[in-house]
């Protein structure tokens, strides 16, 4: 551990009302889960020194439904996601992401919110919520903002967040089609996505990819030439438009290419 | 009851499951300092400026000027230093030391290094300066190869491998009367001796080195820990306190050694009936910025280069060089797994040319009992490749599978291998390594420089005495290496702590024996007082080796393996799954099948995580994926089914017959995986047999 | 902050942020919890947390207020498992031993190859290639 405990400030926040009240006064870093916290802080990657524990928000954790949506608390953990029927049963790729996550050490910690408010491109869950349309229903003091996924991020690790919000829950309406889901990872079980894919197959295809490009891709002009009818592909041309994959110290931009147009088919073949 | 042969309970006790065995960072003493090592941030340079940026109050700084003798750690060659003086030649090389009481305060403390910054060197095959050559000449291979009906060449890579022990290295110096204590998670606590002597030089105080528990070796606390104790001795001698140094995992995989990276060609003739006339071989080894131990690396490479074949003409020209990395060392199979992944390969492509089974192809060219080696070494009956290779072929229904699978996306491949145990040819003798059986109040105490590393040395030198002395297995304890304590038993590596400590302790137990005239050891102990034998290894007297023209008999014995990897390919995205690896593996017989099956699924794991997982991507003369999330090694999902076959050819100058199985699983699983997937027709010449790799490669 | 440690109460003072991985060693002097990586890969570090398994390294302290913590201490010394982890040699170096056999306390009755497996893939160990720490949870689990 090479950070310095002394530069680090915790307040442990007791209510949601507490918490977002300490985030209009204070610049504090909510964390959950926290299974990136030091990773980043000791690699460098983490500036804030000030955090905020929101671990003990129980009303954070429910899973329900309200209005035919699926209405996921933020601090649902993998493992939660894992073994809840309203979720097997409405977002079963959800499911399936959850249990790519890590080992059932991280399942355990990792929480939903987590994963879209760290802001990782490589994030396992947050294609899944492009597909499927999901909202981020963000609160301050001042009320609640519901923002779609897909215009949550706005450029690598950066959010529409204000300093005072916190994530409340991600509300999912009911998914149309078909599901279907892959990550491609290093090995398989502990391993960051190299290309994380989930689509759903229906008269209007969605689909949605991480780690081919700064945010979540939702490719649309894909989902729109499948929709109208071209070919197969046609349709994993238009996908090479639509990401920008790079080199790093995990995986290449060609092979990146490839591999998500080959899934683009897989899907397609999968669910026909 | 014999103990050896059986599956007896360790000697380890039950202190690994609860917590409670001590390894060196659950050691705390009195007034402890941490140290921290001060890195090069540079492959190559001058030093021009050093400035401190904190407030060194209550810190203990040191640099080359306190090295009391010599700087310069002492193993084949002297010539890397404990810490830079005015050039560096690697990034994250040792420059300085601090230690403070308080760890926060050291983690921040800020060292601002200047470099007057040179062109570094990364390419082994642009490399000006080689640490070692080494030519196997047998018959004429240039002659031979012209009257060969077919010739096939080609090239082999492997890459870096990182130990990734569990355990990261650290140790920790302790002043005490007289002297030093260095406590750490080391292989070798007598390489760290004479290291630490040379650094002390002829005033230096005692010192002596005590092993920890190891949470796991691999050849990268072979020669690795010699830097590190020193560089905790430096600061507990300026200070006058003990300090601790432990690596974390970041540091540990940048700074310390890793296998040798290495390219391999091959040029090889045979008639047109599949048997080999000519092999012409070139073994290129990147040593990094010291010699460490290349020249031993480079030697076992070059000496099993033409694998496990008969073949009258041989030249391997092998050499290890520089280049502006951190130095590689020693890793389990130390040369061997690179250059048997490489002839295994060719083999298989041999048999593509030929249109040849590879089967059948290994079957016309293995060794045989009474052939002889490139090194001019003539094979005795404890020579098992047919017996492998049959057993493989059979138990996993290769051919069929073969036929079978063909045209799918599944496919099978194999591996035949070797593996010489002990050091090479006149090495053993030269070690001079001892034993020594001590009689207690209430039995024998086994006091050898042999590790625990988790391979069982304790429990398998315990059962060697139990049986040679025909004494209780419970009245046998095993002193803690504590080099003021124990012999000098040599190195804990090169598949020898069976082998050749087992056979000296065997021989203490005959003689104590014989001593003992029938009285138990506690009849005695009350009848006589003490006893305590030491007895030298005495190798076969028929081994005879030139070194100077690398002839003769390279090892007294050797284990032999052949692996069937089965395996399907993920069309889509080119990954990987192996299904089931049977390793058949003849290693004399074992002593302890429980923890001889354990070195084999172990080594084969470290294997397949060498051919499939592991890459070490190195950016401006370091690595860049140096954590565990982007350094990957096998997950128990990443594991296939093993099938384990152990068989026995008994090597009569081995304890009991054993030989050496410790590196032996290392040589098998990468040749076989790709030897499967070229079975796919991906033409496939290198490991990490990544999945950006499969897409790239051409078809054969 | 107080929290319940191998069932009894403890008191602790280190700072909240310090990860629990380190209360536990340096603190609380229990250092059967190991630090392989420090990064949430290896599970040396495991412990259970009200029951769940986790990467000690990666949670801080105050989270723990108020709940269960079990580390392989807290098992008494002579729990099947750990006796089962030796003569299998389901533990050959051991400093992934502690880890394992707290991530394998959870396994549900009558496990699966599979279910093992997959609840000890955030368990790194680098000697055994799990196969004989599998026939030791599974003699484990034959027997209870």
């Amino acid at each position: 551990m090479r950070t310095a405990m002394s530069e680090l400030d915790l307040r442990i926040a007791t209510s949601v009302k507490d918490a977002l009240t300490i985030l209009r006064d204070e610049p504090r870093t909510p964390i959950a889960g926290a299974t990136d916290v030091y990773v980043a802080l000791n690699f460098g990657t983490l500036a804030p020194r000030q955090f905020l524990d929101i671990w003990e928000l129980d009303e954070l954790r429910t899973i329900s439904i309200h209005e035919d949506t699926l209405v996921i608390g933020a601090l649902t953990s993998y493992t939660a996601l894992i073994q809840s029927h309203l979720v097997g049963q409405r977002v079963p790729m959800l499911v399936e992401a959850s249990r790519l996550v890590g080992g059932v050490q991280i399942q355990n910690r990792g929480t939903l919110g987590g994963n879209i408010a760290n802001g990782s491109p490589a994030a396992d869950g947050v294609p899944v919520l492009s597909a499927t349309d999901a909202i981020v229903v963000l609160r301050s003091l001042d009320g609640e903002r519901r923002i779609p996924i897909n215009s949550f991020y706005t450029g690598y690790r950066s959010t529409v967040m204000k300093p005072d919000e916190l994530i409340v829950a991600i509300e999912i309406p009911p998914v149309a089609g078909k599901q279907w889901f892959r990550k491609v990872g290093t090995r398989q079980a502990q391993a960051i996505s190299k290309i994380v894919m989930a689509a759903t197959r229906s008269a209007s295809p969605k689909i949605a990819l991480g780690s081919v490009a700064p945010t979540v891709v939702r490719a649309k002009m894909t989902e729109q030439a499948l929709a109208s009818g071209a070919s197969i592909d046609e349709a994993a041309e238009i996908l090479g438009t639509e990401i920008t994959p790079i080199d790093d110290v995990r995986s290449t931009a060609d092979y990146r290419m490839r591999v998500s147009q080959n899934l683009l088919r897989r899907f397609w073949a999968d669910t026909a | 009851m014999n103990a050896v042969g059986s599956s007896v309970p360790r000697k380890d006790g039950i202190g690994k499951a609860t917590g409670a065995a001590r390894y060196a960072d659950d050691l705390v003493f009195p007034g402890m300092l941490h140290g921290r090592t001060i890195r090069s941030t540079v492959p190559r340079g001058r030093i021009e400026s050093i400035r401190f940026d904190f407030d060194t109050t209550g810190f203990t700084i040191v640099d080359y000027r306190d090295v009391p003798a010599k700087n310069a750690v002492d193993l084949m060659s002297q010539d890397q230093p404990f810490l830079a003086e005015h050039e560096v030649k690697h990034m994250a090389e040792p420059i300085l030391l601090i230690a403070h009481e308080d760890k926060e305060k050291l983690n921040a403390a800020s060292v601002i290094i200047g470099y007057d910054e040179e062109e570094p060197l990364f390419d082994p095959e642009k490399s000006p300066l080689s640490f070692k050559d080494i030519d196997i000449v047998k018959g004429d291979t240039d002659h031979a190869l012209e009257q060969a009906d077919v010739v096939v060449e080609g090239v082999y890579r492997t890459g870096h491998q990182e130990h990734v022990y569990i355990e990261p290295n650290g140790v920790i110096a302790v002043p005490e009367e007289g002297g030093v204590a260095i406590y750490g998670s080391v292989q070798c606590p007598f390489y760290v001796i004479k290291a630490l002597r040379c650094m002390l030089g002829s005033a230096h105080p005692n010192v002596r080195v005590i092993q920890t528990e190891t949470g796991g070796g691999f050849g990268g606390k072979e020669e690795y820990p010699s830097m590190i104790a020193g560089h905790a001795v430096l600061l507990a001698l300026k200070s006058g306190r003990p300090v601790k140094i432990i690596y974390d995992r970041a540091e540990d995989m940048v700074a310390t050694t890793k296998r040798h990276p290495s390219i391999v060609r091959h040029r090889t003739g045979l008639t047109r009936d599949g048997k080999l006339v000519a092999m012409d071989i070139d073994v290129l080894l990147d040593g990094g910025a010291y010699v460490t131990l290349s020249p031993t690396v480079l030697s076992r490479g070059c000496i099993h280069a033409a694998g496990p074949y008969s073949c009258d003409n041989v030249h391997i020209r092998g050499r290890t060089v520089f280049t502006n990395t951190p130095p590689n060392g020693a890793f389990r199979g130390f040369g061997a797994p690179q250059t048997e992944f490489a002839v295994e390969v060719h083999m298989d492509r041999i048999a593509e040319r030929l249109g040849m089974d590879p089967v059948e192809l290994r079957r016309i060219n293995a060794l045989r009992p009474g052939d002889i080696t490139a090194t001019g070494q003539t094979l005795r009956s404890d020579a098992s490749a047919h017996m492998v290779l049959e057993e493989a072929v059979r138990r996993t229904d290769f051919d069929r599978k073969r036929k079978e699978w063909k045209g799918t996306t599944k496919s099978i491949g194999l591996s035949l291998f070797y593996h010489g145990a002990g050091f090479t040819g006149a090495g053993e003798r030269n070690l001079k390594s001892k034993a020594r059986l001590e009689l207690t109040p209430t039995g024998v105490r086994i006091a050898v420089g042999s590790t625990e590393i988790g391979q069982g040395t304790r429990t398998m030198h315990a059962q060697i005495v139990t049986d040679a002395l025909g004494i209780p297995y419970e009245s046998v304890e095993v002193a803690q290496p504590d080099t003021s304590r124990v012999a000098d038993s040599g190195p804990t590596v090169a598949s020898r702590t069976c082998m050749v400590v087992g056979k000296i302790l065997e021989e203490c137990a005959i003689e104590m024996r014989s001593k003992l005239g029938g009285l138990s050891p506690s009849e005695y102990y009350e009848k006589n007082g003490e006893l305590s034998i030491e007895r030298m290894y005495e190798p076969p007297d028929w081994i005879q080796w030139d070194d100077s023209t690398y002839r003769g008999d390279a090892y007294a014995t050797y284990g032999w393996g052949c692996d069937v990897v089965e395996l399907e390919l993920d069309p889509d995205t080119f990954e990987v799954r192996p299904i089931k690896l049977t390793a058949v593996q003849e290693f004399g017989r074992p002593i302890h099948p429980a923890l001889a099956r354990g070195q084999i699924e172990g080594g084969t794991a470290q294997g397949l995580g060498y051919a499939l997982l592991e890459n070490v991507v190195m950016k401006n003369g370091a690595m860049a994926n140096s954590q565990l999330t982007n350094y990957v090694i096998p997950t128990t999902l990443d594991m296939p089914e093993l099938d384990v076959v152990m068989m026995e050819n008994p090597y009569p100058g081995g304890p009991f017959g054993a030989k050496g199985l410790g590196e032996l699983p290392m040589d098998g699983p990468a040749p076989a995986v790709v030897n499967a997937i070229r079975a796919l027709g991906i033409d496939l010449r290198e490991i990490p047999a990544t999945p950006e790799r499969l897409a790239t490669a051409p078809a054969i | 902050m107080q929290f319940n440690l191998n069932g009894a109460d403890v008191e602790v003072h280190s700072h909240p942020m310090s990860r629990l991985l380190d209360v536990l060693r340096e603190e609380l002097k229990l250092t059967g919890s190991k630090e392989g990586c420090g990064e949430g890969e290896c599970g040396a570090c495991t412990v259970l947390v009200d029951g769940e398994p986790v990467c000690s390294c990666l949670v801080p302290v105050a989270q723990v207020a108020g709940a269960q913590v079990v580390t392989i201490e807290g098992l008494g010394g002579d729990h099947p498992l750990q006796k089962l982890f030796m003569n299998e040699v389901g533990a050959q170096c051991g400093i992934c031993t502690p880890g394992m056999i707290m991530a394998a306390l959870t396994l549900p009755d009558n496990p699966t190859l599979d279910d093992v497996k997959t609840a000890l893939a955030g368990n790194l160990c680098r000697c055994t290639g799990y196969s004989a720490i599998y026939r030791a949870v599974l003699k484990w689990k034959e027997a209870e």
